[in-house]
């Protein structure tokens, strides 16, 4: 079954560079390529793509990683919703699709409404076993899907929404949204002479979405993909509605080089800027912990739509984050 | 065995949706809707029938969540009114362009602003261009047996759209009628299983709502037109069908007192009783026609029922507003261009206005002095307090 039928864990290991430290369930800073729990969950890895190549997204696109892992994990008995945003076009211009596994898409605001339907109609079916996964962009979640999808996790319907979040809207062009991060110039939140770019701090949706008391809730980045698919593995296995925010880069939207993406993704997490964790029946845990926590600034440095910022305003996320870091991991 | 009760409108309706083995509701409460929703949810407390029901958080996600269902292969339903229904316009567009076919009820009711809960039917005539099929009823009676019609109607192979049963809020779904609940072994019978030819399936994945780009969009819409074309012919014998198992039936329009009539009133709804009502008092000779399948119009047929005609008039509550007059009256001109007919309108009712038989009577002696080569106004507007304006 592993992607890497046939080679040993080793030979895996060494294909990863050895600055891939596994602090993924062990928690040890032990370079990957010798923890044996990162060995396994490698070689437990499907080489089924369900999630097919060829589809039209950017080289470099972080959210293409979040749903081709996700379907990895979630293999082919599972129906597939997903709201109107750059996934669902770049993957689906008739007559050509990348899913292998059946999809629906409908609007932009209900991905979460379309799975209930999905869902309830599976039960009233008698058809068992079927895992419902719902996509959607971070515009089609914490804005305009924000009622639909509180609405589908209140009612407790079984199913997992991902929120592959990119930090803006990039399918119609880099608008602003609810998460678009403090300071991140957009096309309607740009830089300018009297501007620095956008106002607000990020929407912190994971936690509304653990504040409906539902049984799974858990952060992940596409930079760490051993950590995500873990935890997509959970939401899937737990019953009752499971939420996943996925971290994902936007090499147009972010300003970035193709081949720098993941680099990019990983640094947000290192930095703090986005943190790890789970929320398991309402007990929260830290998935991960950067063993050296690098500068904000660093992380702002490498995206052309930081670029602008000030030291001034860099200040300002550098204590955001420092605020947030020692309520999460209790220290500076 | 048929069973003969009294009962409010919206009971009947739900008794069609246990009949028809619905197997998931969709729905949010709005005003003059609530008692089917509550009314389908009794029964299924009771275990009256078997379905899912979930209680979504708007009519947005009502009709999405039909749609998620109905592409999974269940038969489903909803019932909305009004602001409920211009909640859900973009998902009803979606809905038919997915070809689903996802039964509704909508309690006619007139839309804001101002406020007002009360009936008329601006609400679903403005959805005329969605893709939906819509059948007006007059009674409890033929709301039920339309809800059961409109399943077969929308199911059939060659159609796959979705149906809108329009019914007039309070004045049907709160008043008590005597009605004949099927027996359902009947119903089943009329009524085969939901066999969908593409449904969400890990068996056999299939891709739902892709993009459609100007190679394409076109032939979709057109698809869509064919498939109304179908629902024209099946409607027709879906009805007779029906009655042959149930010993009534609807047509497409109704026809009443037309034999010879040179003054026809033209109307949709519950206000054909009143219309009825005032030509039986009056003994006059004017017709009725009851016009029951407005999406897809039977424009054919329609144009020959009125081909003996030489004075319509339109009552209907709806306006478009800019345009001056009601949508039913511009199709009809539509429709019967050409001819030598003449068509007055008469806008009432709007906003639950009661529409009386004096209006009727007025609409009739309008008609009667256009017939005679008087000068009279095109559109009038029933009931209207000038004074106020």
């Amino acid at each position: 079954m592993g992607r890497f039928e046939g080679g040993s864990a080793v030979k895996v290991a060494a294909d990863i560079p050895s600055y891939v430290r596994c602090r993924h369930v062990c928690g040890a800073s032990l370079a990957a390529t010798r923890c044996f729990k990162f060995r396994k969950l490698v070689k437990e890895v499907s080489d089924e793509e369900l999630f097919a190549s060829g589809h039209r997204g950017c080289a470099g696109c972080g959210c293409t990683v979040a749903m081709r892992l996700a379907l990895k994990v979630a293999g082919r008995n599972v129906i597939v919703t997903h709201a109107t945003g750059c996934m669902e076009v770049i993957s689906s211009p008739y007559p050509e699709t990348a899913w292998r596994v059946p999809w629906i898409h409908v609007a932009f605001e209900n991905s979460a409404a379309v799975a209930s339907g999905v869902e309830a109609a599976l039960r009233a079916l008698g058809k068992k076993g079927i895992k419902v996964i719902a996509f959607g962009g971070d515009g089609g979640t914490v804005d305009i899907g924000f009622q639909a999808l509180s609405g589908a996790l209140e009612r407790g319907h079984d199913f997992v929404y991902i929120c592959y979040d990119n930090e803006a809207y990039m399918n119609t062009g880099i608008q602003r949204s609810g998460a678009t991060p403090y300071g991140a110039a957009t096309t309607t939140s740009p830089a300018g002479r009297v501007s620095f770019g956008n106002r607000t701090f990020k929407k912190d949706m994971p936690r509304i979405a653990a504040a409906h008391g539902i049984p799974y809730v858990a952060t992940a980045s596409v930079a760490f993909p051993l950590d995500y698919m873990e935890k997509v593995r959970k939401a899937l296995s737990i019953e009752g509605p499971a939420y996943v925010h996925v971290h994902a880069s936007c090499t147009p939207g972010w300003g970035i080089a193709s081949e720098k993406s993941i680099e990019v993704a990983r640094l947000a997490v290192d930095s703090g800027m986005w943190i790890l964790y789970e929320i398991e029946h309402g007990k929260a845990r830290v998935t991960y912990k950067p063993t050296v926590k690098r500068p904000v600034k660093e992380y702002l440095r490498m995206q052309k739509r930081f670029r602008h910022l000030s030291d001034e305003h860099i200040a300002v996320l550098q204590r955001y984050v420092d605020e947030r870091w020692k309520e999460v991991f209790g220290e500076d | 065995m048929p069973r003969r009760d009294v009962m409010h409108g919206s009971r009947a309706v739900a008794e069609a949706v246990r009949l028809c083995d619905v197997k998931v509701v969709a729905a949010y409460p709005i005003t003059p809707q609530t008692h089917i929703v509550e009314d389908i949810a009794e029964m299924l407390a009771n275990g009256e029938f078997d379905a899912e029901y979930i209680m979504v958080e708007s009519e947005h996600s009502a009709m999405s969540a039909c749609i998620g269902a109905s592409a999974t292969g269940a038969r489903t339903f909803t019932a909305t009114a009004s602001q409920g229904l211009a909640l859900m316009h973009e998902v009803l567009w979606i809905a038919s362009g997915m070809r689903l076919p996802i039964v509704m009820v909508n309690a006619n009711r007139a839309l804001s602003a101002p406020i007002n809960i009360w009936n008329d039917q601006s609400d679903s005539i403005a959805e005329r261009d969605s893709g939906w099929v819509q059948i007006y009823v007059e009674t409890a009676q033929e709301a039920l047996d339309s809800v059961i019609q409109a399943y077969r109607i929308a199911e059939h192979e060659d159609v796959l759209l979705p149906v809108m049963v329009c019914m007039d809020g309070f004045v049907l779904t709160h008043t008590v009628e005597p009605v004949e609940v099927p027996d359902k072994e009947q119903v089943a019978e009329y009524l085969p299983e939901l066999r969908l030819p593409h449904v969400l399936d890990p068996e056999k994945p299939v891709t739902m709502g892709a993009l459609g780009d100007p190679n394409y969009y076109m032939e979709c819409r057109k698809q869509q037109e064919i498939a109304m074309e179908h629902a024209l012919r099946h409607a027709e014998q879906a009805d007779e069908e029906f009655r042959g198992i149930f010993g009534r039936g609807y047509g497409l329009f109704e026809e009443y007192n037309m034999q010879d009539a040179e003054v026809v009133l033209v109307t949709m709804g519950s206000v054909a009783g009143t219309v009825k009502e005032t030509i039986d008092m009056l003994g006059a000779d004017v017709g009725l026609l009851r016009l029951r399948l407005f999406r897809p119009f039977p424009k054919e047929a329609v144009r020959r029922a009125l081909s003996e005609a030489k004075v319509v008039n339109v009552i209907e509550k709806d306006v478009s507003v800019g345009f001056g007059e009601g949508a039913l009256m511009t199709e009809l001109k539509s429709v019967l261009y050409g001819s030598d007919v003449r068509v007055l309108g008469t806008v009432a009712g709007l906003g639950g206005r009661d529409i009386t038989t004096e209006h009727v009577r007025q609409a009739i002696e309008r008609a009667e002095r256009a017939l005679r080569g008087e000068k009279v106004e095109e559109v009038a507007w029933a009931g209207l307090k000038e004074e106020a304006l």
